[in-house]
């Protein structure tokens, strides 16, 4: 399929998500300018204050985006009854874009009026203009163009910026690039990416004319047609942001408690799982499920923790290393004990069922190169070792269970320093022989389909990575259906089952909701005759 | 210290002005500037002329002594009233560049809550009074205009709420010669015309002996002379006396005398 086949075919996804794109941008940016703009003007009366608020500002700009939400979702700052910042959603996105969006607004603010020419302000004082007056009629007319020069920057950062939003299920483009990263779909990233662009360029020229007309000196006729159609823009953007946090809204914590709220992390394994959980518990229980997928890094873990999921696919490795920080350990049965009664401690979660399937690092080669050498451990690898090169993720190279332990446990030396490259690539990279061997993930579809294989670790250096859904007590203890469900998914997905869903989603482009349908139906956890939707 | 006169509408009294580095601009100044009359502090740059001025208007207040304007101490005057009933105008101007040339004419009547018709008439006629054919000049921008022009608007901008009192800071220090001698020319004629009391300041001698009703010579924050332009060219005063051969020319006697 083509580009333009695949916008003609999801028009109206495609508009719902740029809609909902500037939905995010013009509240935030509206949001921004009101407080900003105050701010600005405040530093210009109170300078002790310049320094520090300006200071803080660019600090809060080189925060990383998703460090900034890890900080956000716990909070609860309710305004009139509603959450207005905190959780998951559009509201919490938003809070993140406007502090993103503050210094370009605070800084031309304080800069624009800063710079008004001392003769004009001390010839407003001399005539007898009170503070208030010199600012209405002298120094914020005279400084308006460079405001609006920052709320253009604002404008256009936070078009670029708001594609984070969906790593929170805000919505937004971000959920098409992000998407098409994950499954290596040049048509979903293009079709994320191109209307971003659209916007930002828009907004840019309409803000750059703006910027002009406000300009000492520009025609100022106009203005007020040019103030309305931005304070309008604003307003539908307002509108519609509205209706996404209505639409979309509503976690754990929401109005119904009869809903559960399911989790997963940003790729595509995740939201098969999160589906196979989320359908299995309509199916069995009939409670309401809501779904949050596609939460970025660690976020999965901590909407789980601030009550705002009930429930997500971890596994026992990374919670073991990468969330408890505990040294590496090989037995599965060992580290799920550990990581149940720590979490059960610390957290307040159970760990339920394991799945039954283990998503480890794979360590791969060509399966020709396999067959050919009669290869199936990684130690019968190592003596060729010395004439290959090797590609790996940036996750395994620094990983603390990844390469830095690998190498010395099986003794390896390849021809050069190990390319670093993205995870995805390296895929293709070993495919067509760039690279000799690579560090994938053992349920990755494309194992099979690029005809790959994986070796067996015979040392047992990785930790194990058994797939287990993670639940809140609270939510089972009221729910024990629930964990009625939970339990009936135990043991039940192989590694070549997972393979095989992942490859259906991520090479055949079918959509998680029915690779999961379907699996849950021949496995008789729903009937087939039953309608889960 | 000086005995007020009856007729005096700015007076300083014993006034000194010190920065908050310590640092002395004015040394216990003494003077009245009369109804009616302009009186022109002339200085070399530093002496203390611009900060004398701003103190009139209470952009200033004095660290020691005290300055009255009408009759009441500067400090004890509201400083935006007092401000609206001075006009002032400064070698920079200061034009509005986001208004017309009638708006910054008519600037102080709107901040007085003048009526739109009768602030838009007032800006006509001063713009007539200083030699703007408002027809021509009302509806253009400060940028437009030239800068002798636009010393013009400064003034008329400083006339439109009919303020008793002028205050002028080297009003036409920025504009070549020859504008410059016919500003001062239009100035003097303007200064009949309108009996305002005025504070002029220059650093140029032939400016203050023209325009000048009293000369007041300031040195190192002190006043140095006082007197008419007559008493200023027969001064002994060693810096009078500099000012005077500074610049001596036949043109000065012609337009001093």
């Amino acid at each position: 399929m083509s580009f333009l086949d695949f916008l003609v075919t999801n028009r109206r996804e495609v508009l719902g998500l740029t809609l909902e794109h500037l939905g995010l941008v013009g509240v935030s940016t509206g949001i921004a300018v009101a407080i900003g703009v105050p701010a600005g003007i405040l530093l210009t009366r109170w300078r002790a204050l310049r320094d520090p608020i300006l200071g803080l500002a660019n600090i809060l700009q080189t925060v990383p985006s998703l460090a900034l939400f890890s900080f956000l979702i716990p909070l609860h700052v309710s305004l009139f009854g509603a959450r207005v910042v905190g959780g998951l959603g559009a509201q919490t996105a938003v809070a993140a874009l406007v502090l993103y969006a503050l210094l370009p607004v605070i800084r031309n603010t304080t800069v624009g009026i800063e710079g008004v020419d001392p003769a004009i302000r001390e010839a407003a004082r001399g005539m007898g203009m009170t503070g208030r007056e010199i600012l209405r009629l002298v120094e914020i007319p005279l400084a308006l163009g460079v405001i609006v020069a920052g709320i253009r920057v604002a404008t256009v950062i936070s078009v670029g910026t708001a594609t984070i939003a969906a790593a929170i299920d805000a919505g937004g483009l971000g959920r098409y690039i992000f998407r098409g990263l994950r499954m290596n779909d040049t048509n979903l990233v293009l079709a994320g990416a191109v209307p971003a662009a659209a916007l930002a360029l828009a907004a840019d020229f309409l803000l750059g004319r703006a910027e002009r007309l406000f300009a000492p000196g520009g025609a100022r006729r106009r203005r007020g047609l040019v103030a309305a159609v931005i304070v309008a823009a604003l307003a539908l953007g307002a509108v519609v942001a509205a209706q996404v946090a209505g639409g979309g809204g509503g976690g754990a914590g929401g109005r119904a408690a009869a809903r559960i709220a399911v989790g997963s992390k940003d790729f595509t394994e995740q939201i098969i799982l999160g589906e196979i959980v989320a359908q299995a518990i309509e199916a069995r229980t009939g409670l309401e499920v809501v779904r949050r997928f596609d939460l970025g890094g660690s976020l999965a873990h901590q909407a789980l923790v601030a009550g705002e999921i009930d429930v997500y696919v971890e596994y026992t490795g990374t919670a073991w290393t990468a969330i408890l920080g505990g040294e590496r350990l090989t037995d599965p049965a060992e580290v799920l004990r550990r990581v149940r009664a720590a979490y059960a401690e610390r957290f307040d979660l159970e760990w339920t069922e394991p799945l039954g399937f283990d998503n480890t690092f794979a360590i791969l080669v060509r399966g020709e190169v396999a067959r050919r050498l009669g290869l199936r451990t990684i130690s019968d690898a190592a003596s060729h070792a010395p004439g290959w090169r090797a590609g790996f993720g940036q996750d395994f190279l620094s990983r603390a269970d990844g390469y830095d332990g690998f190498v010395p446990a099986y003794d390896l030396r390849f021809a050069e320093r190990p390319r670093e490259m993205d995870l995805s690539l390296t895929y293709r990279a070993l495919a067509e022989g760039v690279v000799d061997l690579i560090a994938g993930n053992s349920t990755d579809g494309l194992i099979a389909r690029l005809d790959l294989v994986q070796l067996a670790d015979d040392r047992r250096y990785f930790p194990p990575y058994d797939a287990v859904p993670v639940a809140r007590r609270q939510m089972l203890a009221r729910h024990p259906e629930v964990r009625e469900t939970l339990r009936a998914l135990g043991g039940l997905i192989t590694v070549d089952e997972m393979r095989a869903m992942n490859l259906a989603v991520d090479g055949e482009h079918s959509s998680p909701r029915e690779v999961a349908m379907q699996y849950l139906k021949r496995k008789g956890i729903t009937a087939a005759t039953s309608d889960p939707f | 210290m000086t005995q007020a006169r009856p007729d005096a509408v700015i007076e300083f009294r014993n006034v000194s002005f010190r920065l908050p580095n310590g640092k002395s601009l004015l040394d216990g100044l003494s003077l009245q500037a009369r109804r009616g009359e302009t009186l022109v502090l002339l200085g070399r740059s530093g002496s203390g002329k611009t900060t004398t001025l701003k103190m009139v208007n209470r952009l200033l207040n004095p660290t020691a002594g005290e300055v009255r304007v009408e009759g009441k101490a500067t400090v004890a005057w509201d400083p935006i009233r007092l401000r609206r009933r001075i006009g002032y105008v400064i070698q920079e101007v200061g034009l509005f560049p986001h208004l017309s040339i009638a708006e910054n004419v008519g600037i102080v009547p709107r901040l007085e809550g003048w009526e739109r018709e009768r602030i838009a008439a007032r800006a006509r006629e001063l713009l007539d009074l200083v030699g703007l054919p408002p027809d021509r000049f009302a509806a253009r921008a400060p940028r437009e205009l030239s800068g002798g022009q636009r010393q013009r608007v400064g003034v008329a901008r400083a006339l439109a709420a009919d303020p008793p009192i002028l205050l002028l800071d080297e009003p036409f220090g920025a504009l070549d010669p020859i504008t410059r001698s016919e500003m001062q020319k239009e100035f003097r004629a303007l200064e009949e015309r309108l009996g305002k009391t005025m504070l002029f300041v220059t650093h140029d001698v032939r400016e203050a002996l023209i325009l000048g009703s009293r000369v007041a010579l300031l040195r190192d924050g002190r006043l140095a002379f006082l007197g008419e332009p007559r008493e200023f060219l027969r001064s002994d005063d060693a810096e009078a006396r500099a000012f005077v051969e500074s610049s001596a020319s036949p043109a000065l006697r012609e337009g001093g005398a």
